[in-house]
């Protein structure tokens, strides 16, 4: 008994500033729980939420949980930045900051970018394309749950047998058992495994929806710019993700079952990791960065009441990207030796990408000229993302250039590099979306003028962290060290950045005040298109009802719902009552929240190698598949009755 | 809206008065990587400064441009610009939006090629000395194979004379980095990785790891004590004489967790560098035969 309390909770999840948080979370489970009972919500929950297949609910569910991940990370690395803000500081207990930054830069990829894009992929998507649902809505669902087991096993990492501390990247041998002997780098397999399986299934979902289930007339040049992001980001998770799965397989194998994939000896080759790790790394790169390209062609002509500026070569950037994204991968190791032929390959094909990407930035400044641009939120995190990506590309390709990559790979250059581009492109992406959309997924609107406060307090933080990062690059720091000597003049800079951290720290609390402070006196959106927009979406009611769309459209041109509006049909959403029939719906599922369970008792056993615990998992893994392959009353008819009083209760039904 | 205007704008120029006071202040000491002390650091830095300036001349009006637009555009009534919300084609502009780039990345293409050959290549006409790097947890050991005499956390070398860093790891990856003589390799274990580095003069420069391989990472700094020639041959024949020798028991201990200061051995035991390996080779003069 005492040797398993040993086993799950180590000195390294018993520091005291672990501990306080830990009581936080018991007290807001408990908290939680109270609430539920008492507002009797648990039906509620169960029934609109936990079991719901419909992709604007998950979507949501998306959101909620990629803010939370944003939290967690952001606060790992205010940590860090606390950490480094002085030479010679010992603020942080011996090890801790090493599990800091492998929490945070895994957090941030794996469950916040990529969930918070879901989200807007959910959202949006069948909304945009005419549909009314994914392609596979249960599968969606599974997607969604086999995400948060994934992420839950990860972020209890530090309460329960410690976290993982080999960086994100988790290069062998150091992730060796010799080397790295608690759980912690189990949590990071596993739950990447799980999750990534989840992530597979949504790039499959996403693809099939958007090639099967386009409305009447929708041909591929019609659809709107971020559908065909997503398009891409499915064929680049389809591709991605098995170099990825293998890796962290191997690996697991390596610890778990003593072979010898990539240990130091035995004839383990550590860098054949490395190679499969960024394999899937560069395209990850792009499958977080093209959806957020989407949803600027998206913000940018509606916020310029312009149309866009060269859609075909938009169009054929994004496909010069997706294929070049996958002859890139070297650059991220320049530095081990695969001879000048390889490296110059790869250092000039990596400069290949910042065309079709300047041609990208230079269409949206091109959308912009002749329009009238209105200064909304979701413009601004726009606007601040062409000056920031401009210098991450840039960055970007002095880093493919080899020989600066000799200098410059693995220093704080590189960190400022990647940070300017995941911030300035996904980050600025997500919250532009996020304002966007944010009145058709809740019906409210978010306010503008503390949402301005918390881009101008954010934005800033944000340069005054990562600018000087640049610099102490030039100083010779690398990335991950805990500790400085006084000395080499990294001091100053490096309390600068860290000042700059904890403003955007700031932003980021004025931004969930805006949430919070919308949720309560937003304004509502009635007319359900409240910026004038251009593509589908804003032709149905905000929130858009179970089924979206009462009578499916018949698409003619590209910004479908601005030329219906152009061309006089003012009252273009109104639904004729005679052409409601009834719509086919899926049925809520409760399969997907018990694989989702079952697969984080599977992890669960499988990080602890507690075999009985594992075996369990995976007996309700079978059950839950087996039962949902023989569920055949998993859809149902809606009542064209029941339809038509929805919409007359919106307005919009046409007698 | 107008009042909002008026405080914008000030603000809009903060990222770039921070850019440009940084690069300035880049000319301090401190900033090793752009004060180098060899060729290959030197080289280096002019490619480093030939696609910045590459870059800026693509960023810096991109940067105006968007200014521009935003003044005249913007959704005022005072503004300017006209208004064509049809406006989406421009044979011209979708030309040259890809060969002014296409042009750009070829003047740095160009040279970046060249180079990554040349760095690969030892100078022809010096005779290089050979340094087999190793690094352990959390040290760096060194051995010199010709003068058989090795080393922890310090080197010499000889100025003016091209050094050949054959490099490995008994110990999780580390790249060996010496940033003001030029770029990093890594060390890992299975594999010998070649990189050659040059002192111009005579100088104390630090080394470092530039890969994270476990707690003690951050102490793996070295010394790289570049000295005339005779200097060099001098201080060799010290360590021969006065030194102790490596036994195995030794370099078990120096192979296991822990830090270790400044030292010399007199020799040190077969066997401990891995002879082959499927690494690749430097061109040019190196004797490729593994001593």
């Amino acid at each position: 008994m005492s040797q398993i309390l040993a086993r799950l909770f180590p000195p390294q999840t018993r520091r005291p500033d672990e501990v306080v948080i830990e009581i936080g979370i018991v007290l807001s489970m408990l908290f939680l729980v109270y609430m539920l009972t008492r507002l009797k919500k648990w039906g509620w929950l169960w029934r609109e939420w936990l079991t719901s297949v419909d992709h604007k609910k998950i979507g949501i569910m998306y959101l909620v949980s990629a803010l939370l991940m944003l939290f967690r990370g952001g606060v790992d690395a205010l940590m860090i930045r606390s950490q480094l803000a002085l030479p010679n500081n010992h603020l942080l207990p011996v090890g801790q900051y090493d599990e800091l930054f492998t929490t945070h830069g895994t957090i941030m990829i794996f469950f916040m970018a990529m969930p918070f894009l879901f989200a807007l992929f959910n959202v949006a998507i069948p909304l945009m394309i005419g549909a009314r649902d994914v392609a596979f809505p249960r599968l969606n669902a599974i997607s969604f749950w086999l995400f948060a087991a994934g992420a839950i096993l990860f972020n209890i990492s530090f309460v329960v047998g410690g976290s993982p501390n080999a960086g994100w990247t988790a290069y062998p041998p150091l992730t060796e058992l010799r080397f790295n002997p608690g759980v912690g780098e189990n949590y990071y397999l596993v739950s990447l495994l799980i999750a990534g399986i989840g992530t597979t299934i949504t790039g499959i979902n996403f693809m099939t929806t958007i090639l099967r289930m386009r409305a009447p007339g929708m041909t591929l040049m019609r659809m709107p710019m971020f559908v065909w992001t997503v398009l891409v980001t499915g064929a680049l998770i389809v591709f991605a993700f098995p170099p990825l799965t293998i890796a962290l397989l191997l690996t697991l194998l390596d610890r778990l079952f003593g072979s010898s994939f990539f240990t130091l000896g035995h004839g383990g080759m550590p860098m054949q990791f490395v190679n499969l790790f960024w394999l899937f790394g560069h395209p990850e790169v792009y499958i977080v960065v093209l959806p957020a390209f989407g949803i600027f062609s998206e913000v940018v002509p509606v916020f310029s009441d312009k149309k866009l500026f060269g859609y075909p070569a938009m169009v054929g950037s994004v496909l010069a990207i997706t294929l070049l994204s996958y002859v890139v991968w070297v650059h991220h190791f320049f530095t081990m030796g695969a001879g000048p032929s390889v490296n110059a390959f790869f250092g000039v094909s990596t400069m290949l990408i910042a065309i079709p990407t300047g041609v990208k930035i230079f269409n949206w400044v091109l959308t912009m000229w002749g329009g009238r641009i209105r200064f909304t939120v979701a413009m601004l995190w726009q606007l601040a993302f062409i000056p920031a990506f401009l210098v991450a590309g840039a960055t970007g390709v002095l880093l493919a250039t080899v020989p600066v990559d000799y200098q410059m790979h693995n220093s704080y250059f590189l960190i400022a590099h990647f940070h300017l581009a995941l911030i300035g492109g996904t980050v600025f992406g997500v919250l532009s979306g996020m304002y966007y959309w944010w009145p058709k997924m809740f019906g409210f609107m978010l306010n503008e003028r503390q949402g301005k406060w918390a881009f101008w307090i954010f934005v800033s933080g944000f340069f005054v962290t990562f600018v000087p990062q640049y610099m102490l690059g030039f100083e010779g720091m690398t990335r991950r060290m805990y500790t400085y000597p006084a000395g080499l003049g990294w001091g100053p800079l490096n309390m600068v950045s860290t000042i700059g951290a904890f403003v955007q720290g700031l932003g980021f609390l004025v931004l969930v005040y805006n949430v919070l402070w919308s949720m309560r006196y937003g304004e509502r959106d009635l007319t359900g298109d409240p910026w004038n927009g251009r593509t589908l979406e804003w032709s149905l009611p905000s929130p858009a009802p179970s089924y979206n769309f009462a009578v499916i459209p018949a698409v003619t041109h590209r910004d479908e719902w601005w030329e219906m509006k152009q061309s006089g049909k003012a009252r273009a959403y109104k639904v004729k009552s005679s052409a409601i029939r009834p719509i086919h719906m899926p049925k809520r599922s409760a399969m997907p929240f018990f694989l989702g369970v079952s697969f984080f008792v599977v992890g669960f056993g499988m990080v602890f190698s507690w075999w009985v615990i594992t075996i369990i998992g995976a007996l309700g893994v079978i059950a839950s598949l087996l039962f949902s392959a023989f569920d055949y009353n998993d859809s149902e008819e809606i009542d064209p009755e029941d339809v038509r009083r929805s919409e007359a209760s919106l307005g919009r039904l046409e007698i | 809206m107008p009042k909002r205007q008026s405080t914008r704008w000030p603000y809009r120029w903060i990222p770039l008065a921070v850019i440009v006071s940084s690069l300035l202040s880049g000319c301090g000491q401190h900033y090793t990587i752009l004060h180098p002390a060899g060729p290959v650091g030197q080289t280096e830095l002019n490619l480093l400064v030939l696609a910045s300036i590459a870059m800026a001349i693509v960023i810096i009006p991109v940067w105006i441009l968007l200014a521009v637009v935003l003044v005249r555009f913007r959704d005022n009534p005072r503004h300017k610009g006209t208004y064509i919300p049809k406006w989406q084609r421009s044979k011209f502009f979708e030309v040259m939006l890809f060969v002014v780039p296409l042009i750009i990345v070829a003047v740095i293409a160009v040279p970046t090629v060249q180079k990554t050959y040349a760095l690969d290549t030892l100078p022809r006409q010096k005779d290089p000395l050979i340094i087999h790097v190793t690094s352990l947890d959390w040290k760096w050991m060194f051995q010199y194979p010709v003068q058989h005499i090795a080393t922890v956390n310090y080197i010499k070398i000889p100025a003016g004379v091209p050094v050949l860093f054959k490099l490995t790891a008994d110990s999780p990856m580390n790249t060996f980095w010496v940033p003001q003589l030029g770029g990093m390799e890594y060390t890992m274990p299975g594999e010998v990785l070649p990189l050659w580095l040059e002192a111009n003069k005579p100088g104390v420069y630090m080394g470092r790891s530039g890969q994270f391989s476990g707690r003690g990472f951050v102490h793996m700094v070295f010394k790289v004590d570049a000295v005339p020639r005779t200097a060099f041959n001098q201080w060799v024949h010290q360590v021969k004489t006065t030194a102790p020798s490596m036994s195995v028991a030794k370099y078990h201990a120096l192979a296991h967790f822990g830090y270790a200061g400044a030292e010399s051995f007199s020799s040190y035991p077969a066997g401990t560098f891995p002879t082959t390996s499927h690494g690749f080779t430097l061109t040019g003069s190196s004797p490729m035969v593994m001593p």
